[in-house]
């Protein structure tokens, strides 16, 4: 086919789907567009961007929709109301205190959890394997072995001994749980390194004189994030999972934290006459890990059309 | 047979046997590097993170004179490498010290609670295996189909729900409101001091004995906890199922045992399945893992005396020995599964045979 000129109007939708684009920028916002497309055909996955999207603005916007307080409470006037009591939509605890704002409250502590997580556990897995997959031999042996280790290791038991160390505390179970999760992204991020490491492009970079720590840096892990980011979206679900559990055994955020998992502990005494001080927060643990969970089908069929549906 | 041909078959046979060989000492060197890495890790959290490990035994009013005594028996003066090699030898022995909390040796302690966690994990994946299984063929076999939707979020809420919470809401319901199953607990209190199991397994030992209320009883217990793992595993089951019969109906061998006119029955449950088969024992193998791991939280929920109870119960007590041998012996029996699983797919599927 003979190349057409590009007369389509910038950014229309001619443009984005161009066989030919005329600059690298058009290329770029037009495999994103297409991705886009894709991902928004499927409406599990919207609905679980639309949740995580809630969670963060609920997160931000935290001090302006909580109606109450979060951590002080309304002892004497208050205690232990249903659902549906005036001013207290989601009832109130054994304190008095309004379970909305602290379920409001508690997502900035889900989010804190999560990005955490994901900022330390996702570059730290990216590296080792980008480096083992491209270096090869004895370091990718050696790398490789101490990532099967770790990745043959029942996750929340060693989280749990971890934090029993380290000391309760939220920043503890997010350690804990970051050292239990890097191993499946080092595997990924190695196999995706394999697939290029003799690639064209690579010996091109080579020939120009780049050095292994630039072409790691600049040329391989680039082309890894993708699969990664999948990854990590379903991975959050399971980070949410753990945290929470954490908090219920007492070992993650301490009181008065507003902490999901640690509010179905303080729950658990009145589970059979009050029963909504623990249900509530349960339900915003199961909303939140479906919406990563939805998301992250949802990511990985867009990127990875070849998977679909599997 | 010329000379040329006998020398390539004892090569090819040499290089065969090698190749064998080098298979078992990276299978040897895999297992022993995988266990040690465990030892080290535990061995990590119990002496180089807390700041002085004898003062977490004796309390920080001790006086000096005792805290030196305890530092000495602990061998914390020689040096970490030394630390390691007697640590790696005590737990070879299965000596992981003295619980603080019950005063029995740690390894006393779990081979009596032991058994109960395995008796819960077991009866919960046979539930997820059952039901997991037959669900996941629906929904590969109805692909598209509403059947199959129901599956896929029956699975995405096991992936999703956090396990401890659906336990206390099980609870509620079942045992509270509506009084279909036991309170928390293994075994009636009726029941705790008349009947003598042979094993740690009640269930089995109740059936063999032949005391029939006893596993009523048993049964009336298990079934909440069980059930709920069994949906946890479910989760995980039915969706490799889908995954795997999804491959397997694609392939021509499906197309010519329809063109053979065979029953879309037969064709499903007796060819498609049972190539499924191969990779799904290693999956069921895996989720049979997991399971002991996710016991911990359930048994807390419903006061199940398996090991899971018992570390948290240790961890409330700042029970490090405790806690640490009851990681060793979870992440050991969670790395041999692995292990195992490994080995049966191999020995099952004929393609990964060396030829």
């Amino acid at each position: 086919m003979i190349a057409v000129p590009a007369t389509e109007k910038p950014y229309s939708r001619e443009w984005l789907l161009s066989e030919q684009p005329t600059s690298r920028h058009q290329a770029r916002l037009g495999r994103a567009y297409v991705i886009w497309r894709r991902f928004s055909a499927n409406r599990l996955a919207l609905a679980g961007l639309a949740i995580i999207l809630l969670l963060i603005l609920v997160a931000i916007f935290a001090d302006v929709l909580a109606p109450h307080n979060p951590v002080q409470g309304d002892l004497r006037n208050s205690r232990l109301l249903p659902p549906g009591s005036a001013g207290y939509l989601l009832g109130t605890d054994d304190q008095g205190r309004d379970i909305l704002s602290r379920l409001i409250h508690g997502s900035r502590l889900t989010l804190f959890v999560v990005v955490l997580v994901a900022i330390i556990a996702a570059p730290v897995g990216l590296i080792i394997g980008t480096v083992s997959g491209y270096a090869g031999g004895w370091v990718d042996a050696v790398l490789m072995r101490i990532t099967d280790i770790f990745l043959a290791f029942p996750k929340l038991v060693l989280a749990l001994a971890l934090v029993a160390a380290l000391g309760p505390g939220i920043e503890n179970a997010v350690l804990a749980i970051a050292v239990t999760s890097w191993p499946p992204y080092a595997r990924i991020a190695r196999a995706e390194t394999m697939t290029f490491r003799n690639s064209e492009f690579i010996s091109a970079v080579k020939l120009m004189g780049a050095s292994p720590f630039r072409i790691v840096l600049r040329h391989v892990m680039p082309l890894c994030l993708s699969s990664l980011i999948v990854r990590v979206t379903l991975d959050m679900a399971g980070i949410i999972l753990t945290a929470a559990g954490l908090g219920f055994l007492g070992l993650g955020a301490q009181p008065p934290l507003p902490e999901w998992g640690a509010m179905i502990a303080s729950g658990r005494r009145f589970i059979l006459d009050q029963w909504w001080v623990a249900a509530m927060p349960g339900a915003a643990i199961l909303i939140v890990s479906l919406g990563f969970n939805l998301l992250g089908d949802g990511l990985r069929d867009a990127l990875d059309p070849k998977e679909a549906g599997q | 047979m010329t000379l040329t041909d006998t020398t390539a078959v004892t090569r090819r046979n040499r290089r065969r046997a090698s190749s064998f060989g080098m298979a078992v000492v990276r299978f040897v060197v895999t297992v022993v590097t995988t266990f040690l890495g465990l030892l080290a890790v535990t061995f990590f959290i119990g002496r180089v993170v807390p700041i002085d490990p004898a003062l977490a035994i004796v309390g920080d009013r001790a006086p000096a004179h005792v805290v030196e005594r305890v530092r000495e028996e602990l061998g914390l003066n020689l040096p970490l490498y030394q630390q390691f090699w007697i640590y790696i030898k005590q737990a070879l022995t299965g000596d992981f010290g003295t619980s603080v909390l019950t005063t029995n040796p740690v390894m006393t302690d779990i081979a009596r609670v032991f058994p109960a966690t395995i008796e819960l994990a077991t009866i919960g994946t046979i539930i997820g295996a059952l039901i997991g299984v037959p669900l996941g063929v629906l929904a590969a076999v109805k692909r598209g189909s509403i059947a199959d939707q129901i599956v896929r979020v029956i699975g995405l809420i096991g992936y999703s729900v956090p396990i401890f919470w659906l336990g206390l809401l099980a609870l509620v319901l079942f045992y509270a409101k509506l009084g279909w199953v036991a309170y928390p607990g293994r075994i009636d209190i009726v029941y705790e001091y008349t009947f003598t199991p042979a094993t740690g397994f009640f269930l089995i030992d109740a059936i063999w004995q032949g005391q029939w209320d006893v596993a009523w009883d048993l049964f009336r217990h298990i079934i909440l906890p069980g059930g709920l793992l069994g949906y946890f595993s479910l989760a995980y089951i039915s969706r490799m199922t889908r995954s795997f019969m999804l491959n397997e109906l694609q392939q021509e061998y499906v197309v010519a045992a329809r063109a053979k006119g065979l029953s879309e029955t037969r064709i499903i449950w007796f060819h498609a399945l049972r190539n499924a088969a191969v990779p799904l024992v290693t999956v069921i193998a895996l989720s049979y893992a997991g399971l002991l791991e996710g016991s911990v939280l359930t048994e807390t929920i419903f006061s199940w005396p398996g090991l899971g109870l018992y570390i948290t119960n240790s961890l409330q007590n700042a029970d490090m020995n405790a806690v640490l041998g009851g990681t060793i012996v979870i992440g050991a029996v969670f790395i041999a599964i692995n292990i195992l699983s490994d080995l049966l797919y191999r020995t099952l599927d004929p393609r990964t045979r060396s030829r």
